[in-house]
């Protein structure tokens, strides 16, 4: 403190620092010379590519690791965290991308969780609430004490994870991308929350690769590539396309607007598709699409309205209460998932690591997968390991999968190849109809672009894509119509060129629905 | 090359010490030399007649840890084998004297029963499972107690030998169903037997299904989907592999695996079922095959040392040293196998991610670096 005051005009001092921070994992540095320094009082974003090591950094400033060289400065201070506990005892806290909350308990009960106030014996519930209600009206989150967590949305939940460590005295707030999981309407009020946090005194730590919404809310920003730190820029200064290229290094591909027509004829067809749910709701509630050939058909929804069920009412996973499926005008019903694959169905699911890939099998086995029935993989029963191999040479080759070789178990790979993978071995397969579920999840930027560009010229060629998503910008960039998936149903029809943001939005959340009623 | 086959056998080098060390030193705690015991174990083992007990033995010991492996290669625990092999050996046995037939259909016909009794029993805890989603590990454990009961029974009421009538025994498996010995088939190579040792016709058998085993689990399309389902359930069934089918079919190998194990004693030396059948059996072939890694190649050794270590340690009752030492010495050796093979994969993999990582110009990730397990943050307190 006494050395603040002798010198006035020196900037003020860092609520946190970082200096030259490396951590290696085996294989890779993660973090490779990290600085940081963040303003008490400011939203500082931390943006970089998947894999760039933002998320490392963040496990090094809460405590979960520590970082093999460099030194963490707290108000000019030097500490080490030797685990998260130490990070909340100085006030620092995190809120983590996938929610860590009892469902089963209410809200205010999910908060004091492992830090009950009352005595030994006795937990003090008024004091609980009441701490709660003040924290939430002095910072402007509001959600209901008493509501169990099961019932709430995932904007409220998030609410809930920032009051946690604010309960338990955070002062400095680490968010790994709490936009990931938000419809727009939610992110706006996510970023009035903040504002009201900073305003309050409290640091926030942003961690981002969604570029508009970083400099939309931050007060200043870092960017970091391949672990290192490339800059810290202010947002008023540069555009999005900017802090893209500092991000990647590179020049992002443009999209090209498409200039062929798709084609009339109908590829795949549901009909009034409906799948029974656990109460007496339907899961699928009559869905219709059909994707012609050289169409792309893009579905846009907050995550848990049906997509899962959507998919696995078309490969065969999951039981029709009613309605019918088609491919090339052949029904599917009662083919089972091998068949569906065999006339013609590509696939790539929503979980890479679950349904993807078999993460302990060699690469050239993984190439097989799916494809294990049919030539040149198999004939009457055996298995080709030569035509095997080839095929993952080719594919790994064509589709740029960085690996040493096609004997490396998958495991080894980054997910971003791992994926490559995935869509090199459903598109080499020929299927005349692919339905990909978040082709580019948790990819980084160049290997994003790669997939999209896969998937556009196989369009060109006549495939017919159902495109389920959560990146509205991938959706947009794909799409040549765009349907909107809430509460199992299809609501809207919409035009990926002329649509906003803000109607996408309205009609995911149902907001369309009220105003329009 | 060298490299490959050194990681290949660090692993089982290592249970070995292990095991050699922790029995020696039970060995000079109750007060006897350890080197001693070894030399003695040696000299008993090392004739041909222990090393032709230990492969009639072992035969029937690699087919049971053959039908145990396939289950495990697809994460489905048929512990029952012990009643499968039960019933087929007793059912095997009364069905064979039955009816008669020329030597190799008489011999063909007897095996056959004996694989359909095992996979039969196996069958139920495979449709239990299919249906109502009835954990096998507790199914196959209760059957085996039922097995047991049931097998009894019918041996009092239905196969039992009426002439002998204070005896509860089948008859006799008759000449024409028996496997025969190998040695006329060896002594044509100049090889002699000494008298009254006798190889047993079912190492062939164990053989050619060791062989079949190979093929079927890593060349044909039955043994991908196989794989694939124990590594990865959700991804097999992405991929068009019908859970439920793979279920049956393997627990039906695995049960006709037990039931075949039965006639490597049945043909052979125990020609008649009755409490002297070997009955532990089943039980071994769960430890060999974790012992092998269930790989054909590995269960052969690991059903050959394990026979071997129990010929070899008859060896030490004139030495007067407890014979039990060896059933320490292949506790410890299942125990540190088992620990030894997963630290010894747990490095390979490290260094695969190391290569694959190495194989991206300028030596970073493109996205997330792998989690060996290690790296994961600890949750909010």
């Amino acid at each position: 403190m006494t050395d603040a005051a002798l010198t006035d005009d020196a900037p003020e001092r860092p609520a946190i620092e970082l200096r030259g921070i490396v951590k290696r994992f085996p294989g890779v540095v993660a973090n490779d010379g990290v600085n940081l320094a963040v303003r008490p009082g400011t939203i500082h974003a931390i943006v970089g590519e998947n894999g760039a090591g933002k998320s490392t950094l963040m496990k090094t400033l809460y405590g979960a690791h520590r970082p093999d060289e460099g030194e963490i400065l707290l108000h000019g201070e030097a500490v080490t965290f030797k685990s998260p506990r130490d990070a909340i005892s100085r006030g620092i806290g995190m809120v983590f991308q996938h929610f860590m909350l009892a469902d089963n308990l209410t809200v205010w009960e999910n908060i004091v969780l492992g830090d009950e106030p009352g005595s030994k014996a006795f937990l003090d519930r008024k004091r609980a609430r009441r701490t709660l209600v003040e924290l939430g009206a002095r910072y402007g989150l509001r959600v209901n004490p008493d509501a169990y967590v099961s019932d709430l949305g995932v904007g409220d939940k998030q609410r809930v994870e920032i009051l946690k460590v604010l309960f338990r005295g955070a002062q400095i707030i680490i968010l790994d991308e709490p936009t990931a999981v938000l419809v727009p309407q939610e992110v706006d009020a996510l970023f009035a929350s903040l504002r009201s946090l900073t305003a309050e005194g409290v640091t926030v730590i942003f961690i981002s690769h969604k570029l508009d919404e970083v400099r939309a809310v931050a007060d200043d920003i870092t960017v970091i590539r391949a672990g290192r730190t490339v800059g810290e820029v202010q947002p008023g200064d540069v555009t999005a396309r900017q802090l893209a290229e500092m991000m990647v290094g590179r020049e992002l591909p443009r999209p090209e607007p498409r200039t062929d027509a798709p084609s009339e004829t109908v590829e795949l067809l549901l009909g009034d598709v409906c799948i029974a749910g656990p109460g007496e709701l339907d899961i699928l509630d009559h869905v219709s699409i059909t994707v012609r050939r050289g169409e792309v058909v893009g579905i846009a929804g907050v995550e848990g309205n049906g997509q899962s069920e959507l998919l696995d009412a078309i490969m065969g996973l999951r039981p029709l209460k009613s309605g019918m499926i088609s491919v090339g005008g052949n029904s599917l019903d009662g083919l089972s998932t091998r068949d569906r694959r065999d006339v013609g169905v590509g696939y790539i699911p929503e979980d890479r690591h679950k349904d993807g890939v078999v993460l302990p099998a060699p690469l050239w086995e993984n190439v097989m997968l799916g494809h294990q029935g049919s030539k040149p993989f198999s004939v009457r029963g055996w298995i080709n390991r030569i035509a095997a191999r080839a095929a993952a040479k080719k594919i790994i080759a064509e589709y740029d999968v960085r690996t040493p070789g096609c004997d490396v178990a998958a495991i080894a790979l980054s997910g971003g190849n791992q994926q490559k993978l995935i869509v090199g071995r459903e598109m080499t397969a020929g299927p005349c109809v692919l339905i990909a579920a978040h082709p580019t999840r948790g990819v980084d930027v160049g290997a994003q672009s790669a997939i999209w560009d896969y998937i556009r010229v196989a369009r060109t060629e006549g495939l017919a894509v159902l495109l389920i998503s959560a990146d509205l910008e991938e959706l947009l960039a794909l799409s040549d119509t765009l349907l909107v998936m809430l509460r199992g149903a299809i609501v809207a029809t919409l035009d990926p060129k002329t649509v906003t943001i803000a109607e996408l939005g309205a009609y995911m959340t149902g907001a369309a629905e009220t105003e329009a009623a | 090359m060298i490299k490959r086959i050194s990681s290949v056998l660090l692993a089982p080098a290592i249970a070995i010490l292990t095991s050699v060390i922790v029995a020696s030193l039970a060995l000079i705690v109750s007060g006897h030399s350890p080197l001693a015991a070894l030399r003695a174990m040696i000299e008993y083992v090392a004739t041909t007649d222990s090393l032709v007990t230990i492969l009639n033995r072992a035969a029937p010991l690699y087919v049971v840890a053959l039908g145990v492996a396939i289950g495990f290669k697809m994460n489905l625990f048929n512990i029952g084998a012990d009643g499968q092999y039960r019933l087929a050996a007793l059912i095997a046995a009364g069905a064979s004297s039955a009816f008669s037939l020329p030597r190799v259909l008489h011999i063909t016909a007897v095996i056959l029963i004996a694989i359909i009794v095992g996979a039969l029993w196996a069958l139920i805890p495979g449709v239990l499972k299919v249906t109502r989603n009835v954990n096998e590990v507790i199914s196959t454990i209760m059957l085996n107690y039922v097995a047991t009961g049931l097998s009894a029974y019918l041996l009092v009421n239905y196969l039992r030998n009426e002439s002998l009538p204070n005896v509860a025994e089948t008859k006799t498996v008759p000449e024409s169903a028996q496997l025969p010995s190998l040695n006329g088939f060896i002594e044509n190579f100049g090889f002699h037997f000494p008298r009254l040792t006798v190889l047993n016709g079912f190492l062939p058998i164990a053989i050619l299904v060791g062989i079949l085993f190979y093929l079927l689990i890593w060349r044909t399309r039955f043994g991908f989907d196989l794989r694939i389902t124990g590594a990865s359930p959700a991804a097999a069934r992405s991929s068009g592999v019908s859970p439920k089918g793979m279920i049956i079919k393997t627990i039906m190998i695995s049960g006709g695996l037990a039931g075949l194990a039965a006639t490597g004693f049945l043909l052979t030396d125990f020609t008649k079922y009755n409490e002297t059948f070997p009955l532990g059996l089943p039980f071994t072939g769960i430890a060999v095959a974790l012992l092998g890694r269930n790989h054909p190649g590995g269960i052969a050794v690991a059903a050959f040392a394990w026979m071997g270590i129990e010929q070899a340690s008859r060896g030490l009752l004139p030495e007067k040293i407890p014979p039990e030492i060896s059933k320490i010495l292949l506790g410890t050796l299942l125990i540190s196998s088992v620990i030894s093979f997963e630290v010894v994969r747990r490095r390979n993999l490290t260094q695969t991610i190391k290569q694959a990582a190495g194989a991206i110009p300028g030596g970073r990730s493109s996205s997330d670096p792998p989690h060996v397990g290690s790296t994961s943050a600890g949750a909010p307190a």
